[in-house]
């Protein structure tokens, strides 16, 4: 196959990548959007075969290391439970990183293979384009391998921090930017692989500062990481599909990155920097003993909310941690036939990962077109009877729009407290993961639940 | 003078992330979570570089230094690209409006 007539191939996929994200602006045609990215991916694949011919040597390693890869992550696809897909998503991230270092690698060692001249005299500017690819690459993979052992709970969510931290991460970038100079000089093979080594350990030390819930921030970032890797081995490579593709995955965890910032009311930088979570705050526990808090069980809440004509639910990630999300989904069932209208709002920090609630609330079978996001809902409040939060808690204190001292001060919060009652499921008053008592457990028009989410859910439907 | 190629590639580059913006930013909110695992899906299509350097080897020696990291990144991304593409499409599947 000819140079131009691959090259035109690879634009087609590349728009059909387009074409794949385009799809996901409404659940309609979404399914179809996945369908051009399938269709994408083997024009890619087909006219690389092609454009090669050679299909004696290794042509049969190569099916047998794509139908093995293949078959584990089509097993993985279909095991993976719906609330590990913040960790999913993060390994799956590191193996596109470390796919770039490999690719990186193979075109340093054998450059003539990829056209870049020969071992040692390797076009300058395929090489610091594939360093860029590599040490990008690289930095995806360490740092999203402590973001998969994080969300995992294999490693603690908390921050781990240490003096002068910042100082060695820039010392650390300073001496990659050095290498690759000097990699250009030299073409030397031990600086490559230096440049490479020190890239993972940057990876690596950049994640471990940042706390479990700024998972979404890390997630949405190192999905961008990993695009500008593959747009770097696509300038190596000269291929247009690979560079109009690290474009957009580049651009698209980039704002996601910073749709979840504002979801939290932190700059991008606060949020790299770490750290946040890590100190708890014993001005505000103190006083907790002395203010009165209503509780109550399930059958109080199953006559709140029978009385009820409309009911707003509040999702959280704790919903998740108990599996709660089906007994709600039978909960809701129940109050329907009961004519009692019924909604759900989700924060945009909601879950571990951007939109994390709402694949969770599709999986149990919740119709799309009752949940609705922050803007769309927050409003309403004020005319529902009953608010029912499960498992979320910073996402709706009043304390966000009234205290100015308050850590979260300025994020973005749900107007809980509009309600005429409020029904929180929690376990304890302990406080949310911002270290900041939650205000809305003292108001009188609140009644807590205390139990865990999954088993009060169904008793509440019972006493229905 | 005659302008390098690298410069036509750089232009398709910048006006991706251009398109890239605009397509990302009308992605629907619920919908973030398949965006991401399909855009991890899409990035494997590094594996066309995997390819090209697993084929490189000859036929007396097919595992090269080079090769074999060729191959390897051949089987991490066939992960990425059959296991994104796929948990895309279960999830795609559960999004249901109320007439259904």
């Amino acid at each position: 196959m000819s140079e131009n007539l691959s090259a035109i191939f690879y634009l087609i996929s590349g728009i059909l990548f387009i074409l794949a994200l385009r799809g996901l602006s409404s659940p309609q045609t979404s399914r179809q959007g996945n369908f051009f990215g399938i269709l994408g991916m083997i024009i890619a694949i087909t006219v690389t075969f092609l454009s090669i011919g050679n299909f004696s040597s290794g042509f049969i390693y190569v099916l047998i290391f794509l139908l093995a890869g293949g078959l584990i992550g089509t097993l993985i696809a279909y095991k993976i439970p719906m609330t590990a897909m913040p960790e999913l998503v993060a390994g799956f991230h590191s193996l596109v990183g470390l796919a770039a270092v490999f690719v990186a690698i193979s075109a340093f060692l054998n450059p003539e293979a990829f056209n870049l001249g020969s071992p040692g005299k390797i076009k300058l500017l395929s090489l610091v384009e594939m360093s860029i690819g590599g040490v990008i690459g690289a930095i995806t993979f360490s740092g999203s391998v402590i973001a998969f052992l994080k969300l995992r709970g294999i490693m603690s969510g908390s921050p781990i921090t240490f003096k002068g931290q910042h100082y060695i991460n820039l010392l650390l970038g300073i001496t990659i930017i050095v290498l690759i100079f000097y990699l250009c000089n030299t073409q030397s093979e031990s600086i490559f692989w230096r440049m490479i080594g020190i890239s993972f350990l940057l990876g690596f030390l950049l994640i471990i500062p940042i706390g479990g819930a700024d998972m979404p921030v890390v997630i949405s970032m190192l999905n961008s990481y990993s695009g500008w890797a593959a747009a770097g081995i696509g300038f190596t490579l000269e291929n247009t599909a690979l560079i109009i593709t690290g474009a957009l995955v580049g651009s698209s965890g980039a704002i996601l990155s910073h749709i979840m910032c504002k979801g939290m009311n932190r700059s991008f930088f606060n949020v790299i920097l770490g750290g946040f979570g890590a100190t708890e705050q014993p001005s505000s526990s103190k006083h907790k003993d002395s203010k009165p808090v209503k509780s109550g069980n399930a059958e109080d809440a199953a006559f709140l909310m029978k009385n009820a004509s409309s009911v707003i639910i509040v999702p959280g990630y704790g919903m998740a941690v108990a599996q709660a999300q089906h007994a709600l989904r039978e909960m809701v069932d129940t109050l329907k036939k009961n004519d009692i209208k019924i909604s759900y709002a989700i924060h945009p920090v909601a879950g571990r990962m951007p939109g994390h609630m709402n694949v969770l609330l599709a999986e149990a079978n919740v119709p799309y077109d009752e949940v609705f996001e922050l803007d769309e809902i927050n409003n309403d409040f004020a005319n529902a009877d009953v608010a029912f939060v499960i498992g979320a808690n910073d996402v709706t204190n009043p304390v966000a729009k009234t205290d100015p001292q308050s850590p979260i001060y300025g994020m973005p919060v749900l107007d809980v407290e509009k309600c005429k009652s409020i029904l929180f499921v929690k376990r304890s008053l302990s406080p949310g993961y911002a270290g900041v008592d939650n205000e809305l457990f003292y108001r009188d028009n609140t009644l807590m639940l205390f139990a865990d989410a999954k088993k009060m859910t169904e008793d509440i439907t019972k006493n229905l | 003078m005659e302008i390098d190629p690298f410069i036509f590639r750089l232009s398709i580059f910048i006006l991706s992330i251009f398109i890239g913006y605009y397509v990302v930013w009308s992605v629907t909110p619920s919908l973030h979570t398949p965006l991401m695992s399909v855009t991890n899906a899409i990035s494997s299509v590094i594996i066309v570089g995997a390819i090209i350097a697993g084929l490189s080897g000859d036929s007396q020696n097919i595992f090269n230094s080079s090769s074999v990291f060729g191959f390897l990144a051949i089987f991490l991304a066939a992960i990425n690209i059959f296991g994104g593409f796929l948990v895309t499409q279960r999830m795609l599947k559960m999004y249901k409006n109320k007439n259904k």
